[in-house]
C-alpha cells in the first residue's frame, strides 16, 4: 500500500487553500487545519482520493464506474435504472428483507445512482461499524440475488413511478427533449426506461449489467471522513477487492450535436405549460468550457443574478422558475434551460428567452455582469467543500471528469482568466438562439404561428 | 412526492434537496456532544435571541434570520401574505436598490434563499467567513427598512400565482394533500394552505404586506443563527452593530391562532384525476408535535412512525408490499415541526389491479395493531439506533445544524430541549409507544385521502380536470 500526499504541502490544508484562492485572504484563515487530499493505493491496486477529518464519527465515500444508463443493452432501457433499485434486495445469503434489517441495524446509508455516463454509489457509515459495512456493502456489489419476488416488487415500483412521471409536465417536457435532441442515440433513450422496457427486464439482465459494468478498471473513489489511509487500503480491498478486473462496455457512439429549430406541443391538461429549451453544448474537456460555465451562469446559471430570471420573472412575473445548465455529457454536451409559465403567456416567456440567447450571442454580457459572475463563482467554490458528503461529491467528480488532484488549487484561477473576449467568443459559438429545440407541455393557447407543433427531427 | 408539505421556498434550485433537508431537520435534532460544545446563546438588549454554532471545519458560515411567523399567523382574508412578504423582502431598501439584495449577495460569493411554513419564516445566507459582517448588515437592514413599489408588488404576485401553479395545480398529488389539510383542520389556520388560496392571492397588495411587516418583523420576535467558522465573541461584536441598533417594536408581539375542537368524526377526501398515475390512498392523524407535546409523547411517536413506516423495513411496507403485495410502495412520515400541533400520516401507492378501499384497509390493520399490540423491545432498539445515528449524518452539514436549531428554538423550544433529545429518546420504552399509538392513532382525528386516476385519458379532456369532493361522515 502506498499513501501519497497530493501537491498540497505540509500542514497547508483543504481550508487554507479554499480561503486564499477564494477569497485573496491569507492562508493564516486556516488556523492550522490539517485537511489534506491523499492519493492512497491499496495492496489489491484500487486507488481512492482521501481526505481525513475526524471531528464527526463517520465516513462519506462516493464511487463511480464508467457506463451508465448509456451502457443499457438495445430494447432494455432503464437497465442501470432497475440495477440501482435492486442493489439493497439481498445479497449473498441475504434474502430482502435479511438485507435491509442489517442495514437498519447498522444504521448505514448505500445508494446508487445511474447517471447517462456514469454508475455513482454513495455509502455513509459510522466509523464504528465501518467493516461491517463494507463487508456488506461488497456483498451487494459482488454477489447480488435480484431474486424473483424482489424483482417483481421493484419492478411494479418503478412501473409506478412511470406512471407518476406521464403526468408530471416537467419529466414529459425532459424525455421528450432527448428524444428529439438526441433520436436513437442512448442519450435519446429514457434513463428509467419505458413501461415496455421494465416489464420486460429479467434477474439475468441485472446480472449482466453489473457483471459489464461493476469492474475495478472504471472505478474511481472519494473518501471523507473518520478513517486514516492506513486504513483506507485494506478497506478499499474490503470493499472492491472481489469485483473483476475488467468491465465490458460498449462503445457509446458520439452524438450528432443537436440543433433545431424544432418545436415539439405536447397537450396536457394542466393550467401551467412547462418548456424545455436548448441545442448542443460544450464539452468539459474543450478549452472553452469554463468560459462557457461562466456564461451559463450569466445566461441562466445564476438564479436571481442571471438574465433570464432578470427578464422573465423579476421584470415581467412570468414564471417562478426559469434556469439554464450546461451538461457535458461524455458523448454529447447539450447546453438546456427550463420555464413553466401559465398557458396564456408561456409563448410570450420563450419569446423573451429567445430575444436574450439573440442579444447575448450578438452583443456578450456587460462588465457588469461578467465581472459578478466571477466573483460570485470564485467566492462560492469553497461552500462546495462544507460537508464530508459534499467533500466527497467534489472529488468524485474531479476524478470522473479527469481534471486531476491539484484542480481545487487551479479552478479559480481558471475563472478569473476568462475574459470578455472569450465570453463573446463562446456565446457567438455556443448560442443559436434561431436553432433551438423547444418542447411544451400543457395546454398553451397561444396562436399556431407563435408555437406551431414541430415534428421530431 | 406524498411527504408533507414542509415549507414553500423563495426560488427552487435545489428544491427538493431543501425540502428533503427540512424534513430530514425535524428527524433529526440533537447533538450527540455534551451541549455546551455546540451551541451558545445570548440576546441583545432589543430583545434578538442570538445562537452561535461553531464549526471550523470550512472557511464558510450560515446565517439564518428566523422570524417567529408563518402563515397561521395571518389575518382572515389575505391567506398567502406571509410567503409573499417573504418574496417581497428581496426587493429592496433604503440601502439596496430595487432587486439588487440576492445579486450583492452573489457579488460576494454567497448563496441565498428564504422559505415560509405555517409556523416560520426564515431567510439564510452561506457565505466565506470574512463576509459575514456584510450578510449581517443587510439582513438587519431589511429587518427594519423595506421599500416596496407598487409596481414590486404587482410583478411579485404574478410570481407566486405562477409558484401555486407550479407547486399545486400542476400536481394532482398537492391538491389532495392541499384539501385534506384543509378538511384535519375544522377551525385551526394549518388547514389554510401556506401559499395561500388562489382567489386570495389574487388580492394582496401593498398595504397587506406592510401591515404583516410591521406587526411581526421586529428584533424581539426573531431569531439570529450563526454556524460555521466563528467564535460567539465575534458574531456577538457584529450582532450589537447590526441588528443591535434596531429598536423593539414594543407592543407585545402576540400569536393568537383560533383553536382546534374536538373532533367528533373523521373525514375522507377523494380527487378522482386523470393525472393520478396510480391509486394512491393517505391517512393524516392530528398529533403533538415536539413543542406541543406532553414531556416523552413525542419521542415517542418519533420512534413509533420509525417502526411502523420508515422504509423498507417499516411494518407498513413489509405488510402491504412485501406479504400482501398488494402496494407498490407504503410508507409514512411523523410531522413534528410545528408549534400547535404535528401530524403522522401513512399511504400507500396500490398495485396494479388493487384498490383504494383495500389500501385503506390494510393502512387500518396496521394502524390498529399499533393500538392493540405497540411495538417489540427489539424494534424499537433498532429503530432508536438508527434514530441517533441520522443526528450523527445531519451533524456533519453546518447549515443543516443552523435549520435544526432554528426551527425549534423558532416555535418556542430552548437549546437544552435541542440538545438532550438523544437523551430523551432513550428513555422511550415500549408502553410509552403503545400508550401514545392508542391516545392519538384516534378515528376522529384523521382524514384519508384518496387519489384515483379518473376519469381515464381520451382524446378530448374535459375542461375541469380536477374535482375535490370533500364528505364529511364516519367511516365504516
Amino acid at each position: 500500500m502506498t499513501v501519497r500526499s497530493s501537491l498540497f504541502a505540509g500542514t497547508m490544508g483543504l481550508c487554507a487553500l479554499l480561503a486564499a484562492f477564494a477569497l485573496g485572504a491569507t492562508p493564516a484563515a486556516a488556523q492550522g487545519s490539517k485537511m489534506k487530499i491523499q492519493e492512497v493505493t491499496s495492496p489489491g491496486g484500487i486507488k481512492a482520493w482521501l481526505v481525513e477529518s475526524h471531528v464527526n464519527p463517520l465516513i462519506a465515500i462516493r464511487f463511480a464506474f464508467v457506463g451508465g444508463a448509456s451502457q443499457d443493452a438495445p430494447g432494455k432501457d432503464g437497465q442501470a435504472y432497475f440495477v440501482t433499485s435492486m442493489m439493497d434486495e439481498g445479497a449473498g445469503e441475504l434474502d430482502a428483507s435479511a438485507f435491509q434489517e442489517r442495514e437498519q441495524a447498522l444504521a448505514m446509508r448505500m445508494e446508487f445512482d445511474a447517471g447517462r455516463d456514469v454508475m455513482l454509489g454513495n455509502i455513509q457509515t459510522l466509523s464504528e461499524n465501518k467493516d461491517e459495512v463494507f463487508d456488506l456493502v461488497r456483498l451487494a456489489m459482488s454477489k447480488p440475488r435480484f431474486d424473483e419476488d424482489a424483482l417483481e416488487r421493484v419492478r411494479a415500483q418503478i412501473l409506478a413511478g412511470l406512471k407518476f412521471d406521464e403526468n408530471d409536465p416537467e419529466t414529459v417536457a425532459s424525455l421528450a427533449w432527448d428524444r428529439l435532441a438526441f433520436h436513437d442515440h442512448p442519450y435519446g433513450r429514457p434513463v428509467k426506461g419505458t413501461m415496455a422496457s421494465i416489464a420486460a427486464i429479467t434477474s439475468e439482465d441485472l446480472h449482466d449489467y453489473v457483471r459489464r459494468v461493476f469492474a475495478r478498471d472504471k472505478l474511481v473513489v472519494s473518501v471523507v471522513g473518520d478513517i486514516t489511509a492506513e486504513e483506507l487500503g485494506p478497506a478499499l480491498d474490503q470493499l472492491f477487492g472481489d469485483l473483476p478486473e475488467r468491465s465490458e462496455l460498449v462503445q457509446v457512439a458520439e452524438a450528432r450535436p443537436p440543433l433545431g429549430p424544432t418545436r415539439e406541443v405536447i397537450i396536457m391538461d394542466v393550467p401551467q405549460s412547462v418548456a424545455q429549451f436548448g441545442h448542443r453544448g460544450i464539452a468539459r474537456d474543450d478549452d472553452d468550457f469554463i468560459a462557457a460555465y461562466v456564461l451559463n451562469y450569466i445566461i441562466g446559471g445564476g438564479g436571481f443574478s442571471s438574465r433570464l430570471m432578470e427578464e422573465v420573472r423579476e421584470k415581467r412575473g412570468l414564471a417562478y422558475s426559469v434556469y439554464s445548465n450546461l451538461y457535458p455529457y461524455q458523448h454529447g454536451a447539450v447546453f438546456v434551460g427550463n420555464v413553466a409559465t401559465k398557458n396564456e403567456a408561456v409563448g410570450q416567456s420563450l419569446t423573451v428567452i429567445q430575444d436574450e440567447l439573440l442579444r447575448l450571442a450578438e452583443q456578450g454580457p456587460s462588465d457588469e455582469e461578467l465581472d459578478s459572475a466571477k466573483s460570485y463563482l470564485t467566492g462560492a467554490y469553497a461552500l462546495r467543500f462544507e460537508s464530508s458528503s459534499s467533500i466527497a461529491s467534489q472529488l468524485l467528480w474531479i476524478q470522473i471528469e479527469d481534471l486531476g488532484i491539484d484542480y481545487i488549487t487551479k479552478r479559480n484561477a481558471l475563472v478569473e482568466a476568462v475574459t470578455m473576449d472569450d465570453i463573446k467568443r463562446v456565446a457567438k459559438r455556443l448560442l443559436a438562439a434561431d436553432q433551438l429545440i423547444t418542447t411544451i407541455v400543457g395546454k398553451p393557447v397561444e396562436p399556431a404561428e407563435i408555437i406551431p407543433t414541430g415534428a421530431p427531427g | 412526492m406524498l411527504d408533507q408539505w414542509t415549507a414553500v421556498l423563495r426560488f427552487r434550485t435545489g428544491l427538493v434537496v431543501a425540502l428533503m433537508s427540512l424534513i430530514m431537520s425535524v428527524a433529526a435534532v440533537a447533538a450527540e456532544k455534551a451541549p455546551s460544545e455546540k451551541a451558545f446563546e445570548f440576546t441583545l438588549a432589543n430583545g434578538l435571541d442570538v445562537v452561535v454554532i461553531p464549526d471550523h471545519r470550512a472557511p464558510v458560515v450560515t446565517q439564518m434570520v428566523w422570524y417567529r411567523v408563518g402563515a397561521a399567523d395571518e389575518p382572515p382574508g389575505v391567506s398567502g401574505i406571509a410567503h409573499f412578504l417573504e418574496h417581497l423582502m428581496f426587493k429592496g431598501t433604503d440601502q439596496i436598490p430595487t432587486g439588487q439584495f440576492s445579486k450583492i449577495i452573489a457579488r460576494n460569493g454567497g448563496d441565498d434563499n428564504a422559505f415560509t411554513n405555517h409556523d416560520v419564516t426564515a431567510y439564510f445566507q452561506r457565505v466565506a467567513k470574512d463576509r459575514l459582517a456584510t450578510v449581517m448588515e443587510m439582513e438587519a437592514d431589511r429587518m427594519a427598512n423595506l421599500r416596496l413599489s407598487e409596481e414590486d408588488v404587482r410583478t411579485e404576485r404574478d410570481v407566486i400565482l405562477e409558484e401555486r401553479r407550479s407547486r399545486v395545480d400542476n400536481d394532482p398529488g398537492s391538491i389532495l394533500q392541499e384539501q385534506m389539510m384543509a378538511a384535519l383542520y375544522r377551525n385551526h389556520p394549518y388547514g389554510i394552505p401556506i401559499i395561500g388560496w388562489e382567489h386570495e392571492m389574487k388580492e394582496l397588495d401593498r398595504a397587506d404586506a406592510f401591515a404583516f411587516y410591521r406587526r411581526f418583523y421586529a428584533p424581539e420576535n426573531a431569531i439570529l443563527i450563526v454556524a460555521g467558522d466563528v467564535e460567539p465573541d465575534e458574531v456577538k461584536a457584529l450582532a450589537e452593530k447590526t441588528f443591535g441598533k434596531i429598536p423593539r417594536q414594543g407592543e407585545a408581539i402576540k400569536r393568537e391562532r383560533p383553536r382546534e375542537p374536538e373532533h367528533d368524526g373523521s373525514v375522507t377526501v377523494t380527487l378522482e384525476d386523470p393525472r393520478a398515475g396510480r391509486t394512491t390512498v393517505q391517512r393524516y392523524y392530528v398529533v403533538p408535535s415536539y413543542a406541543s407535546a406532553e414531556p416523552g409523547e413525542a419521542e415517542a411517536l418519533d420512534l413509533m412512525t420509525r417502526i411502523a413506516a420508515h422504509g423498507a423495513t417499516g411494518r407498513i411496507y413489509k405488510r402491504l408490499v412485501m406479504e400482501q403485495k398488494s402496494a407498490a410502495s407504503a410508507g409514512g412520515w411523523y410531522s413534528d415541526s410545528g408549534r400547535d400541533s404535528g401530524r403522522v400520516g401513512f399511504y400507500a401507492i396500490a398495485g396494479e389491479a388493487h384498490t383504494a378501499e383495500e389500501m385503506e384497509a390494510a393502512i387500518e390493520g396496521v394502524v390498529q395493531e399499533l393500538r392493540d399490540k405497540g411495538v417489540t423491545q427489539d424494534e424499537l432498539d433498532r429503530a432508536r439506533a438508527s434514530q441517533i445515528a441520522e443526528f450523527v449524518y445531519n451533524s456533519d452539514s453546518i447549515s443543516r445544524m443552523a435549520r435544526q436549531y432554528g426551527w425549534r428554538l423558532a416555535v418556542g423550544m430552548s437549546i437544552e430541549d435541542v440538545e438532550d433529545w438523544p437523551e430523551r429518546l432513550k428513555a422511550v420504552t415500549v408502553d410509552d409507544i403503545r400508550a401514545v399509538a392508542r391516545k392519538y392513532l384516534v378515528e376522529a382525528n384523521s382524514v384519508t385521502g384518496i387519489l384515483k386516476p379518473e376519469p381515464e385519458y381520451t382524446s378530448s379532456i374535459g375542461d375541469k380536470p380536477a374535482q375535490a369532493a370533500a364528505g364529511d361522515g364516519k367511516r365504516g
